[in-house]
């Protein structure tokens, strides 16, 4: 019985998950074509995005790798786009928490944006499911991912070096970044936070070891949420 | 742009492999039912939607394939994207609007 149930939240899962595959496979692709244009070979790129997992944190390193940024601050500037894995973790830890330690650990390597928000939103909507129900959905999610994912990857490191200069893929990282970005700006404290950034960026830009980008995000992340404290002893106020 | 050596790129990976899995190990695996201080959460919060414009700036302020030159097609590709991405909340559309944006201009403009 738990059994049937636990597989139905499953199915329910990789049908919500199925079309986030129009997201993650173009991503995929282009850190396939960006890596090998970097110069790093199949096994590497492989590698990369197998055993991290996280789009963006993998073009950062190899964005700040490009501009001779020391190993160091390649690590933490791109351990710190990834910090918001750890929200993630965290918002899951109510709802998963009570499960076995191997699901746990299964689960928080396919922590990403998409199974995060897709359980998140399932989980409140539905308080009565059990933990192996909650597991099953959020296993459901990553299912068409993840493998889309590497595919993408690997197609786009084999297609990569063929890919004349004139498509400017150059350009192609800041599209994708601020297209994500967009969507997230949901409140004005996202807006702030991400305003502090950009200012903040442009102004440390002659910092050296590409240290700007840490300053920068530091001090959007303050803003952001010293803006949420004012905004909300206001609202408590009036 | 150089060549990056692979004692370096090994090094980034298994570095970046470790930290990213211990970031969302850190409170599903090891606090469990515990609850988190405010604080720590509310920074949290905000952490992608600084970091990325942080990231993006100056690489649309200053773009490398241009040699550092503001460019009007870069510069629009980006506004357009990020517009769109706020005003339909598809990353997809806001993708591709700005590619549409991009190579539009980089061919009117030559």
């Amino acid at each position: 019985m738990a059994f049937t149930t636990s597989n139905s939240m499953f199915w329910k899962g990789f049908r919500d998950g199925a079309p986030f595959i129009m997201v993650a496979a173009p991503f995929g692709t282009l850190f396939g074509v960006f890596a090998t244009e970097a110069g790093l070979n199949l096994v590497q790129v492989m590698t990369f995005t197998a055993t991290v997992f996280a789009g963006a944190a993998q073009f950062t390193a190899l964005q700040l790798l490009l501009d001779d940024t020391p190993t160091l601050i390649v690590l933490l500037s791109a351990l710190a786009v990834n910090l918001r894995v750890a929200m993630y973790s965290a918002a899951l830890t109510p709802y998963l928490g009570a499960a076995p330690l191997w699901q746990r650990t299964v689960a928080a390597y396919f922590t990403v944006d998409q199974s995060y928000a897709l359980s998140v939103v399932r989980f409140e909507t539905e308080p009565d499911l059990t933990v192996p129900q909650r597991m099953a959905y959020f296993f459901g999610a990553v299912t068409p991912l993840a493998p889309a994912w590497y595919l993408a990857t690997y197609l786009g490191a084999v297609l990569g070096t063929r890919i004349p200069e004139s498509w400017a893929l150059d350009f192609a990282l800041p599209i994708t970044f601020l297209a994500m970005i967009g969507p997230m700006l949901r409140t004005l404290p996202h807006v702030i936070a991400a305003l502090v950034a950009i200012v903040m960026a442009l102004l440390t830009a002659g910092v050296p070891f590409n240290l700007g980008l840490l300053i920068a995000g530091t001090a959007g992340m303050m803003a952001g949420a010293q803006a949420e404290v004012v905004l909300n002893r206001r609202k408590a106020a009036g | 742009m150089s060549q990056i050596d692979p004692i370096t790129m090994w090094t980034v990976i298994a570095g970046l492999a470790i930290g990213s899995f211990g970031l969302r190990f850190v409170f599903i695996g090891l606090v469990g039912d515990r609850p988190l201080p405010g604080w720590l959460l509310r920074h949290l919060r905000y952490t992608a939607v600084a970091i990325l414009p942080a990231l993006i700036a100056p690489l649309v302020a200053w773009p490398q394939a241009t040699g550092g030159q503001p460019d009007v097609p870069r510069m629009s590709a980006a506004a357009v994207a990020l517009a769109a991405g706020y005003w339909s909340k598809n990353v997809l559309v806001a993708i591709f609007s700005g590619a549409a944006t991009l190579y539009g201009l980089l061919y009117l403009l030559g």
